[in-house]
C-alpha cells in the first residue's frame, strides 16, 4: 500500500513538471509581449529592454521555466536582480515558497491572490458537493428501486430535461430572477465567515451552490440509477435473497455498497474540479473565487496568474485522482492495488 | 459489431401462406437489428424526428436568408416600445409577422435569428464532434493495436489533456490563438465567403472543444481495439501480408463504430450547450453573427425588460439539446441491447 502510494506520488509529480513545461511552452509561444504590459503605454524601447531583463523574458525558454518551478519550491525574488537589491531592496518583492508566480498586474505574488480567492472557490464546492450527492445519490437510488414507475420516469425525465439547460442560464435564472426581479432571496453577495457568521455565510452560497449542484445532480441521478439497476442483476445480489436475507439487507448491504463505487471516483474527480473554481457560477454571481480570478487574468493577459493557476488546478485533478483511487481500494474489496 | 451472420432471425411471413409448414427465414444484419430496435422505441423515434426538423432548419436558415425569406439584420426601431428597448406588446413582441418576438434595442426578428443561430451552433457542435471522433478514434487505435510504448505514451498524452482545466486554458489561449487565426486565414481564398473574424473565432471554438475532448472517445475506441485485435479475422488480414495501415482503418475501424456513434450523438448536443457556455464567457463567435451562444449571452443586459428573449432562446437550447440526447441514448439501447436506460 505504502509503496504503491508513494509510486503514484512520484508519477503525480512527474506529472505536474511535464505539465507546466507545456503550459509554460504554449504561453512562451504567446505573441502576447508581457513586457510592454508591464512597463505601460509610454514606455521607451531601453525602459521596455530593462524591464523584459528584469523580469526575466529574455531568458531562454529552459531558464524561464527552471526558475517557475525553483520558485515553487524554494521561493523567489522579483524582479530578480543582484544590483537592484544593494540599491533599493524595497522594490523587490519576495515570493515565499510555494511561490506560483507574480503578477504586475496586481501588484501582488500569485499565491497571495489564490490564498485570498481560494476560500470563496472552496466554500462554494463544498456546498455545491454535499448538495449534489445527497440529492443525486438519493434520488437516483430511488428512481432504481422504484424503476418502471411514474416516480422513476418523473427523475429520469426532470434530470434529462435539467441536464440540458447550460449551467450559466441556471445561474441566470437564480440571479435575475429568483435574486433581484421577483426578490424571492437576498441578492447573493460572497460573505466570509469572518464577515457574516455561519448562517451569513451560509446564506451567501445557496443560490450560487444549488447552480453548481443542479447540473451535477441530473446527472448523478441518471448515472447512480443505471448503476444500481445494474448492482441488483448481480449474482451476489440472487444469492444474498435466496439465502433469505431481509430485503433491506440485500439492498443496503449488498447491492447499494457494490454500486456507489464507481459514483465515489466521479464525484472525488468533479469535486477537484470544482475546488479550482467554478468558473461561470462565478462569473454569474460575481463571486471573488478563482475562476473569477481566472477571467480577469485571462482578460488583462496577466500570464503569470493564468500559469500559477494551470498549474494548481492541474496538481489539484493529478492529487484528487490518487486519493480516488485509494478510496476505491477501501470501499471495494475486490479491488486490490498494486 | 458488424459480424456476418452472428444473428438470425426467424419470422413468419405476413402473407397468406398456402401451407403452414412454410416459413420463411430472414437473415438480418446487426445493424438492421439495431435500426428495428431503435424503431420500436416511441421516444427515441419521436426526438429523432425533432432531431431532423432541427437539422433541416439549421439547413435551411442561411439559405432563406439569401433568398430574402428571413431577415435576421433587419432593424425595427417601429416596433419597440416608446423607450426604445423593450419590444412593444406583449410577449417580446409576438405577432403573425414575427412568430418568436423580436429582440430589444434593435427590434431584429427573432425567429430568423433563431434559426440562422441553430446553424452556426450546430456547425461549431458537429464539426467539433468530427475533429474529436477523428483524433480520439486514430489515437485509440493506434494505442490499442500497437500495446507496449506506444501504448503507454498515448496513455500518459490522455492523463495529461484531462488533467488541464479546460474553461481556464480555453480563456487564457483565446487571445493569443484567435489573433494567429485571423492573421493566418484572412488570406485564406476558398474561406472569404464567410466573415475572417467569424471564421476564426469559430475555429477557436471547435479547436478546443476537440483538444480537450478527445480522451474519452480514444479510451472507448482502444477498449474495443483491445478485444478485437486478438481475432482470426485480423489474423487473417496480417498473415495476407495487410499494411498497418489497412489493419488499422479497413479491418479495425469497421468494427469499432458502433460505442464511437453512441459518443458522437452524446457529443454534439454536450458540444451545442459549451458553445453557449463559451461564449458567455466571451469566447466564440460575436454578432451579428448569431448563434445560439451570443443570443443567450446579448439577452442577459434585458432580462428585466424583455425576459421572454432570455428564455425563449434558452429553452430551445434546451430542446435541443434534450432531443439530441434522446436520441443518443436510443442510439445505445439500440447498439447495446444489453444496456439499461
Amino acid at each position: 500500500m505504502l509503496a504503491y502510494v508513494i509510486r503514484r506520488l512520484f508519477a503525480g509529480v512527474i506529472m505536474l513538471i511535464v505539465m507546466s513545461i507545456v503550459t509554460f511552452a504554449l504561453f512562451f509561444a504567446s505573441p502576447i509581449d508581457e513586457a510592454s504590459f508591464i512597463c505601460g503605454k509610454n514606455c521607451s524601447a531601453a525602459q521596455k529592454k530593462q524591464t523584459s531583463a528584469a523580469m526575466g523574458y529574455d531568458d531562454p525558454f529552459a531558464e524561464q521555466w527552471w526558475k517557475f518551478a525553483k520558485g515553487v519550491v524554494q521561493g523567489r525574488d522579483y524582479p530578480d536582480d543582484p544590483q537592484l537589491r544593494e540599491t533599493a531592496p524595497e522594490t523587490i518583492v519576495h515570493c515565499d515558497a510555494p511561490c506560483l508566480g507574480y503578477s504586475r498586474e496586481r501588484g501582488d505574488t500569485v499565491t497571495n491572490l489564490i490564498k485570498d480567492t481560494f476560500p470563496v472557490s472552496f466554500s462554494l464546492a463544498v456546498a455545491a458537493f454535499i448538495l449534489w450527492i445527497t440529492g443525486g445519490v438519493l434520488l437516483g437510488v430511488i428512481a432504481a428501486l422504484k424503476k418502471g414507475t411514474v416516480i422513476d420516469r418523473g427523475l429520469v425525465g426532470l434530470s434529462l430535461i435539467v441536464y440540458a439547460f447550460p449551467t450559466f442560464f441556471v445561474g441566470l435564472v437564480l440571479y435575475k430572477f429568483v435574486a433581484i426581479k421577483w426578490g424571492l432571496t437576498e441578492i447573493p453577495r460572497y460573505t466570509s465567515i469572518a464577515e457574516g457568521g455561519v448562517g451569513g455565510w451560509l446564506s451567501s452560497l445557496t443560490l450560487p451552490a444549488i447552480t453548481l449542484a443542479v447540473f451535477f445532480m441530473a446527472a448523478y441521478v441518471r448515472m447512480t440509477r443505471s448503476y444500481v439497476i445494474e448492482s441488483f442483476q448481480e449474482d451476489y445480489v440472487r444469492t444474498a435473497r435466496s439465502k433469505g436475507l431481509p430485503e433491506r439487507t440485500v439492498t443496503f448491504k449488498h447491492a447499494l455498497r457494490a454500486a456507489l463505487t464507481p459514483i465515489v471516483t466521479m464525484a472525488g474527480l468533479d469535486f477537484a474540479g470544482l475546488m479550482g473554481g467554478a468558473i461561470i457560477t462565478e462569473s454569474v454571481f460575481n463571486y471573488p473565487g478563482m475562476g473569477k480570478l481566472a477571467v480577469r487574468a485571462s482578460q488583462d493577459f496577466d500570464l503569470p496568474t493564468t500559469v500559477g493557476l494551470v498549474v494548481l488546478l492541474a496538481a489539484f485533478v493529478i492529487i484528487a485522482n490518487i486519493v480516488v483511487d485509494l478510496l476505491y481500494a477501501v470501499i471495494d474489496p475486490r479491488v486490490r492495488l498494486g | 459489431m458488424t459480424i456476418p451472420g452472428s444473428e438470425l432471425e426467424i419470422h413468419e411471413t405476413d402473407a397468406p401462406v398456402e401451407d403452414d409448414s412454410v416459413v420463411s427465414v430472414a437473415g438480418r444484419s446487426p445493424t438492421q437489428l439495431a435500426i428495428a430496435r431503435f424503431r420500436a422505441d416511441k421516444l427515441s423515434m419521436i426526438s429523432f424526428t425533432v432531431t431532423v426538423f432541427i437539422v433541416l432548419c439549421a439547413i435551411a436558415a442561411p439559405i432563406l436568408v439569401a433568398t430574402g425569406v428571413l431577415h435576421p439584420n433587419e432593424f425595427h426601431q417601429e416596433l419597440l416600445s416608446d423607450d426604445g428597448v423593450a419590444p412593444a406588446g406583449r410577449f417580446g413582441g409576438i405577432s403573425w409577422d414575427h412568430p418568436f418576438g423580436v429582440d430589444p434595442a434593435s427590434g431584429r426578428d427573432l425567429l430568423a435569428r433563431l434559426m440562422l443561430a441553430i446553424t452556426s451552433s450546430l456547425t461549431i457542435a458537429i464539426s467539433g464532434t468530427i475533429l474529436t471522433v477523428i483524433i480520439g478514434s486514430v489515437l485509440g487505435i493506434v494505442a490499442g493495436f500497437s500495446g507496449g510504448f506506444v501504448d503507454a505514451v498515448i496513455g500518459r498524452i490522455i492523463d495529461l489533456t484531462l488533467s488541464f482545466p479546460q474553461t481556464l486554458m480555453l480563456l487564457a489561449l483565446s487571445g493569443p490563438v484567435v489573433l494567429m487565426f485571423r492573421t493566418q486565414i484572412a488570406d485564406f481564398a476558398p474561406l472569404s465567403f464567410f466573415e475572417s473574424a467569424d471564421l476564426s473565432n469559430g475555429f477557436y471554438v471547435i479547436l478546443i472543444l476537440a483538444i480537450f475532448g478527445w480522451p474519452p472517445v480514444a479510451r472507448v475506441v482502444r477498449g474495443q481495439v483491445l478485444s478485437i485485435r486478438e481475432r482470426e479475422f485480423i489474423e487473417a488480414a496480417r498473415l495476407l501480408g495487410a499494411s498497418r495501415r489497412r489493419l488499422y482503418f479497413k479491418e479495425v475501424l469497421p468494427n469499432v463504430w458502433a460505442p464511437v456513434l453512441v459518443y458522437v450523438t452524446l457529443l454534439v448536443p454536450a458540444y451545442i450547450s459549451a458553445e453557449a457556455a463559451f461564449n458567455f464567457l466571451g469566447v466564440g463567435i460575436k454578432p451579428p453573427t448569431p448563434t445560439l451562444g451570443n443570443i443567450l449571452g446579448d439577452s442577459v443586459s434585458y432580462t428585466s425588460a424583455d425576459p421572454m428573449y432570455f428564455f425563449l432562446p434558452g429553452a430551445l437550447l434546451a430542446l435541443i439539446v434534450v432531443v439530441f440526447n434522446l436520441v443518443g441514448d436510443g442510439a445505445r439501447d439500440a447498439l447495446d441491447p444489453k444496456s439499461h436506460r
